[in-house]
């Protein structure tokens, strides 16, 4: 297994610009095939993200649930 | 104790003046020195760009002379800083001169990013420099009727601004009685009209209300402006006649040549204000990659606080307090009516109607904005 650096990106109490214009920014500054995981206090985010994850292709690598902190990660694909 | 601040905006002016006041004894005594550097002699105010592109303000009511500002007892100079070296505590400046310094403060802010976008620059207008607010005006005094688009590029400062100028276009359209011609259509980045969920609740019913169709999850991967169509990174496009765009930003080029962080954002702890790994080196307003609004709001209060714990850390040797997450927006929701999102990072904003008296109040803060500066509001 490959010892991936994921970078963190904590948006937990970000209500503007919010977790998912966060993840947005910090996308374009990441490298392809970088990981990045969100931290997100908002449970909409567990929706919107993968949504936007797979309408502009990226690749959804998963989503957990704990202590009220959503942790969402994402491989850069393009 | 030497306190360096770099960068003359509206976070590093209104800490400078704050800290000025507290520290009176200490200044006269030799206890504590303040010193700024900035890029120009010249201070603006920001917020105001927006009128200016609707013929609401002139650009010269914007500025004021950097110098007269300042409490008397700062030291300023114009000689932006170019090299940081944080383990010397030093920083060196376009003119050569090295300052030394105990506390360090960057609020050095950020610049619209145009050119990241393939065809943005040539094709729309945008009101985030005096430049371009002015030929934004001239473009809309030409316009007579059409497609409008409003495209939001991210990250961006000041996020009303989308909003703003949206609902400030209807008026000024219709006022021109041309509106009936014209059909103004809103793109955002996300899932919803705002990043502010209680916010879009509001701007949502009222684009309905108003005619306004709107687009989410359009984020704006470039422009064909032969063909005048705004593609998106979602694989969408949308035709235009006038484009407005938020444009995208990023922060300052200092700040990544000295790999202080990446897009020129340097990594500042969201409650202390330093700089992660750096206990006398602090980060205000835009310059900050925290995840909370670029805006001159969130630099003012980010300011207060840590104007607080600088003078505290003077007089006891520890700061007092942390920095909440505060910010306040106004919300111009036309010419004349406007509301406001107040929110930190426990508490979301519950907007209010619009009424005209919050217009009138945006419309004086745009004079008292001078009183925040100086350190009084």
């Amino acid at each position: 297994m490959v010892n991936e650096k994921i970078k963190v990106i904590d948006a937990t109490g970000s209500f503007c610009p919010g977790p998912l214009m966060e993840l947005i920014a910090q996308l374009k500054e990441a490298e392809i095939g970088e990981v990045l995981e969100l931290l997100s206090s908002d449970k909409g985010s567990a929706q919107d993200v993968p949504v936007w994850i797979n309408k502009v292709g990226h690749e959804m690598l998963g989503s957990e649930e704990s202590g009220g902190v959503w942790h969402i990660r994402v491989r850069k694909l393009k | 104790m030497k306190i360096l601040i770099v960068g003359g905006g509206m976070g590093g002016t209104i800490l400078a003046n704050n800290l000025a006041r507290r520290l009176h004894e200490e200044l006269h005594t030799g206890k504590a020195r303040i010193t700024m550097l900035s890029a120009s002699e010249r201070h603006m105010y920001q917020p105001g760009l927006l009128y200016v592109a609707l013929g609401h303000m002139m650009p010269d009511e914007l500025y004021r002379d950097q110098r007269r500002l300042l409490e008397p007892e700062i030291e300023f100079h114009v000689d932006p800083a170019e090299e940081f070296s944080l383990d010397q505590h030093q920083v060196r400046t376009k003119s050569g001169k090295t300052y030394p310094y105990d506390v360090l403060v960057i609020a050095t802010g950020s610049r619209i990013f145009l050119e990241g976008t393939p065809g943005l620059s040539e094709a729309a207008e945008c009101f985030y420099t005096e430049q371009s607010a002015v030929h934004m005006f001239k473009r809309l005094q030409e316009f007579q009727g059409g497609r409008v688009v409003i495209s939001v590029g991210v990250p961006h400062k000041c996020p009303m601004a989308p909003l703003e100028i949206t609902f400030m276009l209807h008026d000024y359209f219709k006022d021109r009685g041309i509106l009936e011609k014209t059909q103004i259509h809103y793109t955002y980045p996300i899932g919803r009209t705002h990043s502010l969920e209680n916010v879009a609740k509001w701007a949502t019913p009222e684009f309905e209300r108003l005619g306004i169709t709107y687009e989410t999850l359009f984020n704006v991967k470039e422009v064909d402006a032969r063909g005048k169509v705004i593609r998106s990174e979602e694989g969408t496009e949308t035709p235009y006649d006038l484009l407005i765009s938020i444009p995208a930003h990023k922060g300052m080029e200092v700040i990544e040549k000295n790999g202080l962080g990446k897009g020129g954002w340097i990594p500042t702890d969201r409650y202390h204000l330093n700089m992660e790994g750096r206990d006398n080196v602090f980060v205000l307003g835009d310059t900050t990659n925290l995840p909370i609004s670029k805006a001159g709001s969130t630099a003012h209060f980010e300011a207060d606080t840590l104007a607080g714990n600088l003078a505290a850390m003077v007089k006891i040797g520890s700061p007092v307090r942390d920095y909440d997450g505060k910010v306040f927006c106004f919300i111009e929701a036309g010419k004349d009516r406007a509301t406001y999102a107040m929110f930190d990072y426990q508490h979301p904003p519950s907007p209010k109607p619009p009424t005209k008296s919050m217009h009138w109040f945006k419309t004086a803060y745009n004079r008292l904005y001078w009183a925040s500066a100086r350190g009084l509001l």
